[in-house]
């Protein structure tokens, strides 16, 4: 039996068991799962942007959305979101009129750019917003998107 | 387990581009089945991109994200040879991680 080993483990965690009681680390990652769980299932924009903590967030030009003003196939709309705000945390994509306006939210750490592509379901024609976090204040900018064929349901 | 995901990432001007495409179902759970049932939700929910140990991009995702989900993102201080992390994790627990060498 190696004891030496046993004990590291043993003393490591209760280390980390005092950073956590001490709050010098932060179960961040978990408390942001919990937040965005109830953000997601949220029916409204407004809800949903109450539950990420964003409320009336200021329209900035700095945030950039690249995506076709008519998609053809709803369930696949490209959907790019450049953000130039310096000190960018985070961009959220939210349709308005999808039964859950929440999509997607990326955390931004530094170094990395603040521009994002993805593909996402829109159910009808609708506004897409892009929520950016940038030195812990919330900016958004939208853009409307036509859809022949709905993408949430058949 | 899932499909392996097809990962692509180079470097150019000392900024990594990576452009990620996954294979998953992305079930909304809104749908119905031709007898009428409800499908049940199946869609990945959280997705972390890792260089060198270092988290590149966090992301947590609703069912709304397309089927076969894209993404692409850029990061700096990645140099040619290095590894990308990329791991998801669906609603159901299940799991995947692929690794790609930067180009």
């Amino acid at each position: 039996m190696n004891h030496s080993r046993r004990k590291a483990i043993k003393t490591g965690g209760s280390v980390l068991a005092m950073l956590f009681a001490a709050g010098i680390l932060k179960p961040d990652t978990a408390m942001a799962q919990t937040l965005n769980d109830s953000a997601f299932s949220m029916k409204t924009l407004a809800d949903a942007l109450r539950a990420i903590g964003a409320q009336n967030p200021a329209t900035s030009d700095a945030i950039v959305i690249k995506a076709p003003n008519i998609a053809e196939n709803g369930a696949v709309v490209p959907v790019s979101v450049e953000s130039k705000l310096p000190g960018t945390e985070s961009i959220t994509l939210l349709v308005e009129k999808n039964p859950t306006p929440l999509v997607a939210s990326f955390g931004i750490p530094a170094g990395t750019d603040g521009s994002i592509s993805t593909r996402v379901k829109m159910g009808q024609t609708s506004d897409v917003y892009a929520l950016v976090k940038a030195d812990g204040k919330f900016f958004m900018a939208k853009q409307e998107i036509k859809i022949t064929l709905g993408g949430c349901g058949g | 387990m899932a499909d392996p995901m097809r990962i692509r990432a180079a470097v150019r001007d000392g900024v990594v581009n990576v452009k990620v495409l996954m294979s998953h179902e992305m079930e909304t759970g809104q749908r119905k089945d031709a007898a009428g049932n409800a499908v049940p939700a199946h869609y990945i929910r959280s997705v972390s991109a890792t260089h060198q140990g270092k988290t590149v991009l966090s992301a947590q995702w609703g069912p709304a994200v397309s089927k076969n989900p894209y993404l692409e993102f850029s990061f700096k201080g990645g140099t040619k040879g290095d590894k990308v992390n990329i791991t998801w994790e669906d609603n159901k627990g299940d799991k995947r991680t692929d690794e790609a060498t930067i180009s």
